[in-house]
């Protein structure tokens, strides 16, 4: 088996008594989507922010193409490749949204200290910003303040600005929500096409989604990872129907 | 042409045909006033890089504005009185060169922001409003019990420092002077809004989070806009001390820092000519109304509040319109 792109070994996080994450390790392997799933309060979240860098563990390792980041802030993760996307969008939403992508563009080609040339005049950042919006379908709102944009395009736009960066692993926190019918099924379709490029952590509330979508699916339950299989592995295991799909076993 | 265009063209025409006319009716006095607003101007545009662009609500940027004043004070006093400014290790003697003048209070003055942004923008919000404020007293405080420099008294300068070519005494050639470096400033200032740079410190300021998602690391930002902002408004204290011929330590008073925050907030928080309309509206507030009561600054209270509670975009904003984020 080839090594995993991204892993978490033994991940814990405590705030006071409560364990957010007891000993989570999981992997994310080259092509494939991993989806992450669990009721509400079971820790994604912070999981999520332990893996790209804006909360330190108590315990436990990240590791990203094999090397160490467990110490690593959120900038040098973003530079080594990690693609994130956000439940509650961070955008700049007093810029427009090809600014927005363009910042993605700045930040991939570290070209963030350069002073004097305008940054709509840099045709290889444009193409680049341009070229993730339009495989979202979001080439016609680049003039548009992000502010009015709806918050499925919104949703559209932060995995716009991820596709800049050109990741080697995505880590999206509820890409679908807040998309209607159509538009998730665009997405959906999207992904499926987008994880050949590069591995995708899902953490999605959508099971239609989900089921769809992911080739493995871990299941998190008051912070511990109760079980990890194929969609049908899942579906099957008692203990994930009885913790989390609502069913009586 | 974009109706803000439109409208900083008509104050920059406004800024320089003003004293050109005062020039020609011979009315010195007016000169001097519009020798003032560019001046001003440009510590406001200094400061306008790390609250306009940045978000940065310095109440320090006085120490800047000082710094360029003691910057010219320092070097022109030893060179009037023929004493070196430093004997060992090695010579130093005082200059009456403006160049040689401008260089080192935005050399000095740049290191200072550099130093002081590093120390004060670990923090953020309310906390980076009081740090900024502490570092301001600190230098006033400083340069008040510095017997050496006049302390409290200040230190006058009795000829203007010279500038290859020109007549500096003459007020049309110094407000030359002083009209083209602020010319050259809101030319950085308007390439810095619009570069990589520019887009990433707004984006910073409008979430912190998505910029260092994208792999930039928004500290360095931050600091690097301070410095800059603080090396534009320590050359326009060095030409503000040329103006007067006189630096005190008021230059350094958290009034001074103040004033300067009000001309970016009349002007237009963040909008390119913000602070030329602020500092322009602030000295014609200050030489009409100062006329009819020395407590006009009443009536510069109401219109504060005016623009803070009705026009946030303050003149610019309220005349050109919202701001146009494409070219």
């Amino acid at each position: 088996m080839t090594e995993p792109v991204l892993e978490t070994r033994n991940l814990t996080k405590r705030f006071g008594a409560l364990t957010a994450s007891d000993g989570v390790s999981l992997d994310l392997r080259a092509g494939e989507i991993h989806a992450l799933i669990g009721p509400n309060g079971a820790g994604k979240s912070t999981l999520i922010a332990q893996i790209a860098g804006s909360l330190a563990p108590d315990e436990g390792s990240v590791l990203f193409n094999g090397e160490d980041v467990t110490r690593l802030d959120t900038v040098a993760r973003a530079r080594r490749g990690l693609g994130r996307t956000f439940q509650i969008s961070a955008l700049a939403m007093e810029h427009t949204v090809l600014q927005n992508a363009l910042l993605g563009a700045v930040g991939a080609t570290g070209r963030a200290f350069r002073f004097f040339r305008p940054v709509l005049k840099d045709t290889a950042l444009l193409a680049r910003a341009t070229e993730a919006l339009a495989r979202v379908g979001l080439q016609d709102l680049a003039a548009r303040q992000t502010a009015e944009l709806s918050h499925g395009q919104r949703r559209q736009l932060e995995v716009a600005v991820a596709l800049t960066l050109k990741p080697r692993a995505f880590l999206m926190d509820e890409p679908m929500a807040g998309l209607g019918a159509g538009g998730s099924k665009r997405l959906t379709t999207f992904l499926g096409e987008l994880r050949r490029e590069a591995p995708i952590l899902l953490v999605e509330h959508d099971m239609d989604a989900v089921f769809a979508l992911a080739d493995r699916i871990s299941v998190l339950v008051y912070g511990r990872l109760i079980a990890t299989g194929t969609v049908d592995e899942i579906r099957a295991d008692r203990e994930v129907r009885r913790a989390y799909l609502g069913e009586d076993a | 042409m974009r109706r803000e265009t439109l409208l900083n063209a008509v104050i920059m025409g406004a800024l320089l045909l003003v004293p050109l006319w005062a020039w020609v009716a011979d009315e010195p006095f007016t000169i001097t006033l519009a020798t003032r607003v560019a001046i001003l101007s440009l510590a406001g545009v200094g400061l306008n890089i790390a609250l306009g662009l940045g978000g940065l609500v310095s109440l320090g940027h006085a120490i800047f504005f000082g710094i360029g004043g003691y910057a010219m004070g320092i070097l022109a006093s030893h060179a009037q009185d023929y004493s070196p400014l430093l004997e060992s290790p090695f010579l130093i003697e005082g200059t009456k060169s403006m160049p040689v003048i401008w260089l080192v209070a935005i050399v000095t003055s740049a290191l200072a922001a550099l130093v002081i942004g590093a120390l004060s923008l670990r923090t953020s919000g309310v906390y980076f409003i009081m740090i900024t404020l502490a570092f301001g007293q600190m230098f006033f405080f400083f340069t008040i019990s510095w017997p050496a420099y006049g302390g409290e008294d200040g230190l006058s300068i009795y000829v203007r420092n010279g500038f290859p070519g020109l007549n500096t005494l003459d007020p049309i050639q110094f407000f030359a002077i002083c009209f083209v470096l602020l010319s050259l400033a809101l030319f950085a200032s308007s390439r810095i809004s619009r570069s990589p740079f520019g887009l990433a410190l707004t984006a910073a300021r409008q979430s912190e989070t998505r910029v260092l998602t994208v792999g930039i690391d928004s500290f360095r930002l931050r600091l690097v806009a301070f410095t800059i902002s603080g090396a534009i408004t320590g050359l326009a204290g060095a030409l503000f001390a040329d103006l007067n011929r006189f630096v005190s330590p008021t230059m350094f008073s958290w009034q001074t820092s103040g004033e300067i925050i009000i001309f970016v907030i009349l002007g237009g928080v963040g909008r390119l000519f913000g602070p030329v309309a602020g500092a322009a509206l602030f000295i014609l507030l200050e030489h009409f109304l100062g006329g009819l009561s020395e407590f006009w600054q009443i009536y510069l209270g109401f219109l504060l509040l005016a623009v803070v509670l009705f026009a946030r975009g303050g003149l610019i904003g309220t005349l050109a319109g919202r701001e146009v984020a494409h070219d």
